[in-house]
């Protein structure tokens, strides 16, 4: 048999192996399917950093039709939940126990006062806790606080004078959903799962469990061996993909405004890299508790918190920003989340692109240098 | 000429481990002949699967070299794994994958050609017995044809040379047996060449020549025969008396190489130059025979030249037993399940004061489940257990403060000194502080620790692991002692040291339960329980055992002919 013809062979049925392998393991469904499943669930439906129904605290000191004018265009306001109170004390404690996330105070005087030329004060008490929060009461408040004024200079039958008017739009997601903007970085970190810590933890098995010292003594290299998986697994990541995809624009109704088939190359660039970071956690490990540790701390944490998934690079310190140029999520993120909402930008997408190749021929490299056919 | 088909020369490794340099091979040289079956014979920590990897191409030396098949093992190591077929001590099965697909998945790797597949896999798999199991997953198959099948992987492209490490670690007596007949057969009728490593020294006597290693070293190479030879002439069968007394007399005397309770007699091998007939006037009442000579007095005999090593024979230990109602242990109708299977289906037995009683099977025949009740460690489904007279499902720990136990991975604190591990188990078992100095005394003394007490447990030889875990297990002064595969890998010259200590706790009034997968150390106990499948297929003295399986063919028995025969009939009734 020519050497050629032998080589196929031996991929053929070493590829078979890894899917027959990933259909009996319980645990590699779970990695692949429903840990997916689960993270689109909870970020699709769960969780949401828009601010949305704050309870806040309304008081009085005395009630008048002005007071009761504006508390009312508060309550209109889907952001809020108000709440009455009478008097500051019973107002302050709601806000201790955490009930309300902001206290609107006016004061005795406030009907007097607004008819002033220099106008009415209003106090606003935030709850600093959560200032992500805090920052939205404060801005959603004087926002409502604005429209009142007009609206009252309006009936009045006059133009409010300010010396700036805002005329405020929103562009590539112009519900302002923070679904549209978790849920395609999502991809990058089920493909992080996948690609990354699963692959890692199967190569680790091999070494764990003296399969792999068995198939080294066979005419199998170093190098079929670690196609077999790269093939099965970049399989199993492109199906995670797919599935994100899909239920990403049809479940979550998130639009794909880019093309679908620049995300799918970017998406098998990233996959490669995400693979050889398996592999060569693996080849270093050798032991699945090492290996998964490895993985989730060295590549699923980050992929999480530093590559613009949920956090904004821009507003990390500087450190922190640098290093997040070494964590290959970030370049994916950066893709996904600007073809989902904003289109073919290629000014984003090629340089990430090419970060993604680096980082792809880098691990890989490391993986084929580590992965010696022999056992030390 | 005949060209060799493997040859070292001069081979040498070494390896770090936890900062420790340990010298695996140490200028070995040896080279093995077409056609048979070498076996590199050593116990754990000899260097044997270090061997096997530099011979497969996994490992690179230090120094020296190794050619397989004519080809440089480390260089052409591609070519050599072309060519060779080799079987780790862990054969690396998918148990994820049946029979049938771990036989497609290397006859892919091997390159063995579609059209030649089907007669191959029908030879192997009868050959193998597996024929019937195609469809099921390697990862169900009981230990014994996990074996086989890792065996049928390894020849789906017939090797010229099989490299078989430790291939019988964990098979029971029958799957043994069948493996040796198919190597055999191998040998015999495709002119393979095999090299097998093995700690079993009774398998030894099967090769057709053999390499004896210790620590890193060949000790010897030839006919299995070259050992036991010289032996002839001084080997002896000495009857009479209370044979744990007349053992520890005998240890004791000069000119003595072994003294060794084997069955109904003590079994002596004397010194070359000891003038034997002098040596047994102190034994008047007793009869003394001749004996065969075994590959294991020969080895014994070579080991104790080399290293001089103290004779146990005053071994007292001073070790007061609670007087307590015998029997020690009873048992009735024990019984265990996990699930729907029964791991201990319903036993019976009783145990008296100052016994040794062995409890003898292959994995999975309940041994250890048992262990586990009689310690208060897993309650019993069903049945009763009494520990000296204390039920343990109401009095655990009273009873648990009576016994100890020594498992057989030792539980030691590796990173621990061998002081701190004893300070430790004196506290943890509540020793009052007087108490304790004097104990640990004690076990340094009687175990001949003082010289390591402030070694790392972790970087002890085996043989001394496997004293400081007795010690530790000892500490609170237990009436019984359970052992849990206690000599597992642990050399001949060790085991032999282990052996004097455990006669000597039960000649103090220790009761002493043993579980083993050697069968030659049942003949060690008073009585023996065979298990298979979670029953007691017999218990009696080991003698009488023997002397059961008895035939025309086979007029002196083995304690392994008596236990496959045991097997078989239990089979048959079952069918």
């Amino acid at each position: 048999m020519s050497e050629r013809g032998g080589s196929l062979m031996r991929l053929k049925g070493l590829v078979k192996k890894e899917f027959l392998q990933i259909a009996r393991d319980p645990s590699s469904i779970a990695i692949a399917f429903l840990m997916p499943l689960f993270l689109l669930v909870l970020f699709g439906f769960g969780v949401s950093l828009d601010a949305d129904h704050l309870p806040v605290a309304l008081v009085a000191e005395q009630p008048t039709l002005d007071s009761d004018e504006f508390f009312s265009s508060i309550a209109g306001s889907h952001y809020f939940v108000p709440q009455r109170f009478f008097g500051m004390a019973a107002a302050e404690e709601a806000m201790r126990e955490g009930r309300v996330n902001a206290i609107v105070h006016l004061r005795a005087d406030f009907a007097k006062t607004l008819a002033r030329e220099q106008g009415a004060d209003i106090q606003v008490i935030v709850n600093g806790v959560d200032a992500n929060t805090a920052r939205l009461t404060q801005g959603y408040l004087q926002g409502v606080w604005v429209n009142w004024l007009e609206r009252r200079a309006r009936n009045a039958g006059r133009e409010m004078v300010t010396p700036v008017k805002l005329e405020q739009r929103v562009w590539y997601n112009s519900d302002v959903r923070s679904r549209n903007f978790l849920v395609p970085g999502l991809v990058a970190i089920i493909m992080t799962l996948i690609g990354t810590l699963l692959t890692a933890l199967v190569m680790a098995r091999e070494w764990e469990r003296g399969t792999l010292e068995a198939l080294l003594v066979t005419p199998v290299t170093m190098t079929e061996v670690l196609l077999g998986k790269i093939i099965a697994y970049f399989a199993l990541g492109t199906g995670g993909m797919l599935l994100s995809v899909g239920l990403a624009v049809w479940l979550f109704g998130v639009p794909l405004v880019g093309s679908f088939w620049i995300l799918f190359i970017c998406a098998s660039l990233f996959l490669l890299a995400a693979l050889g970071m398996g592999l060569a956690i693996s080849a270093l490990a050798r032991n699945q508790f090492v290996a998964g540790q490895i993985a989730i701390v060295g590549t699923f944490l980050p992929a999480f918190l530093l590559s613009g998934f949920i956090f904004d690079i821009d507003s990390m310190p500087s450190v922190v920003q640098f290093i997040t140029h070494l964590i290959v999520a970030r370049y994916f993120v950066a893709i996904v989340q600007t073809l989902f909402m904003a289109g073919n930008v290629w000014s984003v997408v090629l340089p990430n692109v090419f970060a993604l190749i680096v980082m792809a021929i880098f691990f890989m490299g490391i993986t084929w240098r580590k992965s010696k056919k022999r056992l030390e | 000429m005949t060209v060799d088909i493997l040859a070292a020369d001069n081979l040498s490794r070494r390896f770090v481990v936890e900062g420790r340099s340990i010298q695996a091979l140490d200028g070995v040289s040896f080279s093995i002949r077409q056609g048979c079956v070498t076996g590199l014979i050593g116990p754990d920590g000899a260097g044997k699967t270090t061997l096997m990897r530099l011979a497969a191409g996994l490992l690179v030396p230090d120094g020296g070299s190794i050619r397989v098949l004519g080809l440089d093992a480390t260089r052409d190591a591609l070519k050599v794994q072309a060519a060779l077929g080799y079987m780790p001590q862990r054969f690396g099965l998918y148990e994820d994958l049946t029979v049938q697909e771990n036989l497609d998945l290397y006859a892919d790797l091997q390159g063995v050609p579609m059209d030649q597949r089907a007669q191959r896999y029908q030879a192997l798999t009868r050959m193998t017995a597996l024929a019937e199991f195609t469809n099921r997953l390697a990862g169900n198959l009981s230990g014994g044809m996990k074996q086989k099948l890792g065996l049928a992987c390894t020849l789906v492209r017939a090797p010229s040379l099989l490299l078989l490490d430790e291939p019988t670690v964990g098979v029971d007596p029958v799957s043994r047996r069948e493996l040796w007949a198919i190597i055999e057969r191998l040998v015999k009728d495709e002119g393979m060449s095999v090299l097998l490593s093995t700690a079993y020294l009774d398998e030894a006597e099967r090769c057709d020549d053999v390499v004896l290693m210790h620590e890193g070293r060949v000790l010897m190479q030839g006919n299995p025969s070259d050992l036991s030879a010289p032996m002839g002439g001084r080997t002896w069968a000495v009857r009479g008396g209370r044979l744990r007394d007349l053992q520890a007399r005998l240890a004791g005397k000069p000119g003595v190489v072994d003294a060794q309770v084997q069955g109904d007699h003590v079994r002596l091998v004397m010194r070359q130059d000891a003038d034997a007939s002098a040596q047994f006037s102190g034994l008047e009442g007793c009869s003394v025979e001749a004996v065969k000579p075994r590959f294991e007095d020969g080895y014994v005999d070579l080991l104790r030249s080399r290293a001089e090593s103290r004779s146990h024979e005053g071994m007292t230990f001073s070790h007061p037993v609670t007087e307590s109602v015998s029997p020690v242990i009873h048992v009735e109708n024990l019984r265990r399940n996990f699930g729907d299977f029964w791991a201990v289906d319903g036993i019976s037995f009783e145990v008296n004061r100052g016994e040794i009683f062995g409890l003898l099977g292959a994995n999975g025949a309940g041994k250890s489940t048992t262990f586990r009740m009689l310690c208060g460690l897993l309650p019993a489904s069903s049945g009763s257990l009494r520990v000296t007279g204390l039920d343990l499902r109401h009095a655990a720990s009273v009873a648990r403060a009576r016994i100890g136990y020594m498992s057989q991975k030792f539980s030691l604190y590796g990173n621990l000194s061998v002081m701190q591990n004893l300070v430790f188990f004196a506290s943890a078992y509540g020793l009052p502080k007087k108490l304790r100095g004097e104990r640990i005394g004690w076990s340094l003394s009687e175990f001949e620790l003082e010289k390591h007490a402030d070694q790392l447990s972790g970087s002890l030889s085996l043989g001394y692991k496997q004293r400081l875990a007795m010690a530790c297990s000892l500490m609170h002064q237990p009436d019984i002692l359970f052992l849990d595969e206690p000599t597992s890998g642990v050399d001949p010259l060790a085991r032999r040291e282990f052996w004097q200590r455990i006669n000597a706790l039960a000649r103090s009034g220790v009761t002493v339960l043993i579980t083993t997968h050697f069968m030659e150390e049942a003949e060690y106990c008073d009585r023996i329980a065979i298990m298979a499948a979670g029953r007691i297929l017999t218990l009696d003295e080991p003698a009488i055992i023997k002397a059961h399986a008895k035939t025309t063919d086979n007029p002196e028995p083995s304690m392994e002919d008596a236990f496959i025969h045991l097997v078989e009939d239990a089979g048959r009734e079952a069918a």
